[in-house]
């Protein structure tokens, strides 16, 4: 599924993690399952599932800071291999990662000035006096005061944290920003500034960003395409208004059907479904999603591929299949 | 307009002119709480909103005499359905009230389940402690309790301990376990914000059939405005220690009369915002030491007038509207009715 125009591939991303030794059963965790994805450069991806399906692992892998047990990334045509990160190598800055949340990722005895100037620092690009004017212009691009380059992480709110992880992620020039549920701890209020400010740098840089999130309206207003992910899978892509309005997956029907209505609306009555996401250790093979789908059938024992069933639209679900059998 | 109307008006909770006080560690005393009334009927399902540190989850706390030591009641009451004075109740008499007329939910069902005790016999103990119903007849309450709640394989799971068990499965059992002994109000703090949307929806279904089988009042408190639409009969908006605004549901969330209410509203990401540009309101909230003597929004709000800055506006009815509400703006001029905001 790669296009011409892709910035960023993934091939088979899996990602297992042994058991834990003190563990009675001790099945290994398949955190990401054969995982294949082509970014386009420009464009916003926006990744969603439920807590544990393997968001942030993926998200990781692709900027290049965990190292997947199997498959293979590439960055511009060229394979980089995670988890060794040199950091004065180039070609890895160019991708970077913005943490769910600024505050345990932030230094708390460094001055957001010192935050914001490291990145620059490690691959001694120009010289101090130079990078402090970097660190005062980020500041005012991103809406703080410069005043702010002395202070430190905890005298500013969540959404002045969250804009300094934003600009910290942003100073060493990067075409690819993974953003890892950016806005999901902060208020409404302040989200709306954060979703602002993110565009409008996407715009001026032509930023490609892999945006995580389990909100779904906000990947909504974000994304250009839509990953589904169950469990360690992808079950369905597609441009963002068509998953929304066409969803096909019985996992993604159930998401978009959840999702809240519009505030002083009459609620609909939503079709609920049932159960809960099972144990990633006990899945003993097929689809993962069978035990709570509503039109579970006898061939769903076996793993469905994710197939193009339109164009641009990829699902992984039997139902969907061209009549085979 | 959702689910039943409060039947004949009976109050299970009235919280009134509430006023809380931090001491902090220079010795400051600090306003947690500004006079703070809410009423929940019998059988009403009452959200409140608000941004983090406005004081939600302290109200709920001071019901339930739970406060941490450094926050005092240091003004108004809080009274139950038979007009007890709640804040003057001592540990004893409130231990009688907690779990069997008003129970809560907390924020993390983590930290609230014992993790060396299996879920079943938690709920069970609980049950004995309020009923001194017999080993057996508490067993089987809880398993009814368990499968009322929608949680698979309810014998089953009776032996398992928490960290066997699903976010989802985990708020479950603490609803199970704070509705066990028929509370006439139970108190939701964020009860499904680390659960994904499908469970969120469950929990949501459940919550609405306590009301409709048992008459069980609930006040649910959450950020979520989407959330509290779907469920709730009336909700009280809160900012900075103060209720802003309050009235039946959908017309506060359609028709907002406070200019912070119409700021949360526009600055959904919602669906048809898509390829627009999102409203902001500037700023953020101000700080415990930061509220002045005007309106705590002033700083923020794009109507504020010098009046805003001065004088703190007071709670009050909001004209033309079909049910009671009211605002605190002084905005909404002498007669209550809606100055051009929002909208
Ligand atoms: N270091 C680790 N060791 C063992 N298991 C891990 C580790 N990191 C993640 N996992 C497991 O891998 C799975 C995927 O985790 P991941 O953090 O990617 O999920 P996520 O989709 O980002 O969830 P959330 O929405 O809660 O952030 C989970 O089951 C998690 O428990
Ligand atoms: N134990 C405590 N000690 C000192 N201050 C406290 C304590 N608990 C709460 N506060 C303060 O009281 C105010 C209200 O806090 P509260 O926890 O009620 O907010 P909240 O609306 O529930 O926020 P959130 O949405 O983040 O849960 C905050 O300013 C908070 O800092
Ligand atoms: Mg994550
Ligand atoms: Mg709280």
């Amino acid at each position: 599924m790669s296009a011409p125009e892709a910035i960023l591939e993934l091939h088979h991303i899996e990602k297992s993690y042994a058991p834990k030794r003190w563990l009675s059963r001790g099945e290994t965790l398949r955190a990401v399952d054969g995982v294949s994805l082509s970014v386009r450069k420009g464009e916003t991806l926006g990744i969603v599932g439920e807590s544990g399906c393997g968001k942030s692992t993926i998200g990781q892998i692709a900027s290049l800071m965990l190292r997947p047990t199997g498959g293979s990334v590439v960055f511009k045509g060229e394979e980089l291999v995670p988890g060794r990160r040199s950091p004065r190598d180039s070609r890895r800055s160019r991708i970077q990662y913005v943490f769910q949340d600024p505050y345990s990722s932030l230094n708390p005895r460094f001055t957001i000035g010192r935050l914001l100037e490291e990145p620059l620092a490690i691959r001694k690009k120009g010289t101090r006096r130079e990078r402090r004017r970097e660190v005062l212009r980020m500041l005012s691009r991103i809406g703080l005061d410069p005043a702010y380059a002395d202070r430190y992480p905890h005298e500013l709110s969540g959404g002045q944290r969250q804009r300094v992880g934003i600009a910290r992620a942003l100073m060493p020039s990067p075409e690819l920003l993974v953003l890892d549920e950016p806005v999901s701890a902060l208020d409404v209020s302040v989200q709306a500034q954060i979703l602002n400010l993110l565009k409008d740098l996407q715009a001026e840089r032509s930023l490609t960003y892999l945006f995580i999130s389990h909100d779904l309206n906000v990947v909504h207003y974000m994304s250009d395409r839509v990953a589904v992910m169950y469990l360690g899978r992808i079950v369905e892509l597609a441009e963002v208004g068509e998953l929304y309005d066409g969803p096909l997956h019985p996992y993604t029907r159930a998401l978009v059907d959840a999702i809240p209505d519009e505030p002083g609306t009459t609620p609909r009555e939503a079709e609920i479904i049932e159960g809960e996401l099972p144990d990633p250790r006990q899945l003993a093979g097929g689809c993962a999603f069978r035990a709570r789908c509503p039109f579970a059938h006898e061939r769903c024992g076996r793993q469905p591929l994710l197939e193009e069933v339109k164009p641009g639209h990829y699902v992984a679900c039997h139902l969907l299949e061209p009549d085979r059998d | 307009m959702v689910g039943a109307k409060p039947s004949g008006g009976e109050t299970v909770l009235e919280v009134r002119d509430l006023r809380l006080e931090l001491s902090a560690k220079d010795g400051a005393r600090l306003p947690v709480l500004e006079e703070v009334s809410l009423k929940v009927g019998r059988g009403e399902i009452v959200g409140i909103v608000g941004e983090s540190g406005c004081g939600k989850s302290v109200l709920s706390l001071s019901v339930l005499g739970l406060l941490p030591p450094s926050i005092r009641v240091a003004g108004g009451g809080i009274y139950n359905g038979e007009r007890k004075e709640l804040h003057r109740l001592g540990e004893k008499s409130l231990q009688r009230i907690r779990g069997k007329e008003i129970a809560m939910i907390f924020q993390d069902p983590m930290t609230s389940l014992n993790p060396g005790m299996t879920v079943g016999k938690q709920v069970a103990e609980a049950i004995r402690l309020h009923t001194g119903a017999s080993k057996r007849e508490a067993e089987e309450k809880t398993v009814g309790l368990f499968r009322k709640v929608g949680l698979p394989r309810p014998e089953t799971l009776y032996h398992e301990y928490p960290h066997r068990l699903s976010g989802g499965m985990r708020q479950r059992v603490m609803i199970a376990m704070a509705v066990s002994c028929q509370p006439d109000l139970l108190i939701a703090d964020e009860p499904t914000t680390a659960l994904d949307v499908t469970i969120q929806a469950q929990i949501l279904k459940l919550m609405k059939t306590l009301r409709e089988e048992d008459g069980t009042s609930i006040l649910l408190i959450s950020h979520d405005l989407g959330l509290i639409s779907g469920v709730c009969d009336r909700i009280a908006v809160m900012y900075a220690g103060r209720i802003v605004e309050e009235g039946a549901a959908a017309e506060v969330l359609r028709h907002p009369a406070h200019p912070y209410t119409a700021g949360l509203l526009a600055s959904l990401a919602l669906p048809s915002k898509k390829g627009t540009r999102l409203h902001s309101i500037p700023g953020s909230v101000p700080a415990l030491r930061e509220r002045g003597p005007g309106c705590a929004f002033a700083s923020r709000c794009p109507y504020a007038a010098d009046r805003c800055l001065a004088e703190k506006p007071a709670l009050r009815g909001v004209a033309g509207s079909a049910f009671p509400r009211s605002a605190a703006c002084h905005l909404l001029g002498e007669e209550g009715g809606l100055a051009n905001v929002g909208s």
